[in-house]
Order: structure tokens, then C-alpha cells, then sequence
């Protein structure tokens, strides 16, 4: 099974994993991870932003590179967007396998690709500021790491 | 073609999508790049650092030296941040 989501509304991790090994006796793992808005030097809030279409096909080619790399028996990327508050959930990943192995890399990759390569954009609120968050290169880096050579 | 800005791209500028006729002679995104500076303070602002810009055609990520046709989508934004 393979979800993903771009939505305003709020998921639920557990209900999420859940639905990616109902009725399933093949699943010997489950990786998943949750994002949550970190409320850094008094944040008030995170606004998201997306390109409506690429950001869905972005998500959906890293997801078949997964599958091509990794023995992976389901999927599900969900990422919210517009405003957040410190503490609320806005990403969420995760991958069933066989194995554990597999489980984890799978999630990781396509945490560090959705970070730096599908099109979303963070601002932040303080009070009545508002500033773009900048790319790190950490991010960057994290991602390389995963290119075949 | 149609051009699309996002972010502080979007905001620069003062709009998120325009209707644009490709110039005869614009080739790449860089050329467009230059033409597009000239518009106007908005459009100097948004362009004045091509380095800090990213482009996407048709959705997909692409480099500056990439090929424009006039029914392409382009869009312009900042290095994603996502996550």
C-alpha cells in the first residue's frame, strides 16, 4: 500500500501504521517517523508552504526510488501545510518490510529527500515577524549520503 | 509560458503566477533570468542573486542552463525546507 498525503489537517501516527499492516501477515517491520514544530526562541507559529502538483509527484518519485532500492511492502508520506503550532505534528513517514533493516533505511532516505528535494517552504512567526527559513546544509548533506554512484 | 514564485520569491515579486511570452531569443532560464531583472524594483529584488534561486520545469528541479519552450511551467522559489 502506498499513501501519500500534502493536508492541513492533523494525522494520526498510530492509526497510520495501523492501516499499513492490516490484514497482513508478510510485514515483519514497521519504521515510522513524526515531525513535530519545535518551538525555537518563542515561536508563535510555523507557515507552510507548497507547490500544488510537483510536491505530490516529488514525494511519489522518491517513494518508486525507495522501492527500487529496498524490499518494501508499503508506504505512507503525509506532510501537512499552512499554519502550525509548536508541539503539533507535521511530517510523517513510514515504511513497511519483511525486515527491519530495510525498514529503517527506507524511512531515513525518504526523510532526507523530502527535506531537500520536495518543494515545501517553512516561515516563521514571532510575534508580528515573519522570516523564510533557510535551507541548511546539513539537510543537504544528510541527502547526498544516499546517492548511487 | 506560465511562471510561478514561491515563498519570499512569491513575495519579492507581488504575485504567484503570471502568463509570460517567452522572448525569441531567451534560450535557457539564466537568459530569462536577465530579462526578467529588468521588469521592474519587484523582479530586481526577487532575481538579484540568481544563487540563492532554485528553478523547476515543468515540475521538475533543473539547472539554470536548462532549455525553455513558451507552453513550459516554470517556477522559481528558494532552496526548499521542508520536513
Amino acid at each position: 500500500m502506498k499513501t501519500i498525503r500534502v493536508q492541513t489537517a492533523d494525522f494520526d501516527s498510530g492509526a497510520e501504521c495501523e492501516r499499513l499492516v492490516a490484514g497482513r501477515t508478510d510485514i515483519g517491520a514497521v519504521v515510522s517517523f513524526t515531525g513535530l514544530v519545535r518551538g525555537d526562541d518563542g515561536l508563535d507559529a510555523l507557515a507552510l508552504e507548497h507547490y500544488t502538483g510537483m510536491t505530490e509527484r516529488e514525494i511519489a518519485r522518491h517513494v518508486q526510488q525507495a522501492e527500487t532500492r529496498w524490499p518494501i511492502l508499503g508506504v505512507t508520506v503525509i506532510h501537512r501545510i499552512g499554519r502550525l503550532a509548536p508541539g503539533e505534528r507535521i511530517v510523517f513517514v513510514a515504511v513497511a518490510s519483511a525486515r527491519r533493516a530495510a525498514a529503517f533505511e527506507a524511512a531515513q532516505f525518504l526523510m532526507d529527500y523530502l527535506k531537500t528535494r520536495a518543494p515545501f517552504w517553512k516561515q516563521e512567526h514571532r510575534g508580528a515577524n515573519a522570516a523564510w527559513v533557510e535551507a541548511k546544509e546539513s539537510d543537504a548533506d544528510a541527502a547526498i549520503r544516499w546517492r548511487e554512484s | 509560458m506560465t511562471l510561478l514564485y514561491f515563498a519570499w520569491v512569491r513575495q519579492k515579486i507581488g504575485r504567484g503566477d503570471e502568463s509570460f511570452a517567452l522572448p525569441a531569443h531567451v534560450r535557457t532560464i539564466a537568459q530569462l533570468i536577465e530579462v526578467l531583472r529588468d521588469r521592474g524594483p519587484n523582479y530586481r529584488a526577487a532575481f538579484a542573486e540568481p544563487d540563492r534561486l532554485r528553478a523547476a520545469l515543468n515540475q521538475e528541479h533543473v539547472r539554470f542552463d536548462a532549455p525553455l519552450r513558451d507552453e513550459d511551467e516554470l517556477a522559481f522559489f528558494p532552496p526548499v525546507t521542508g520536513g
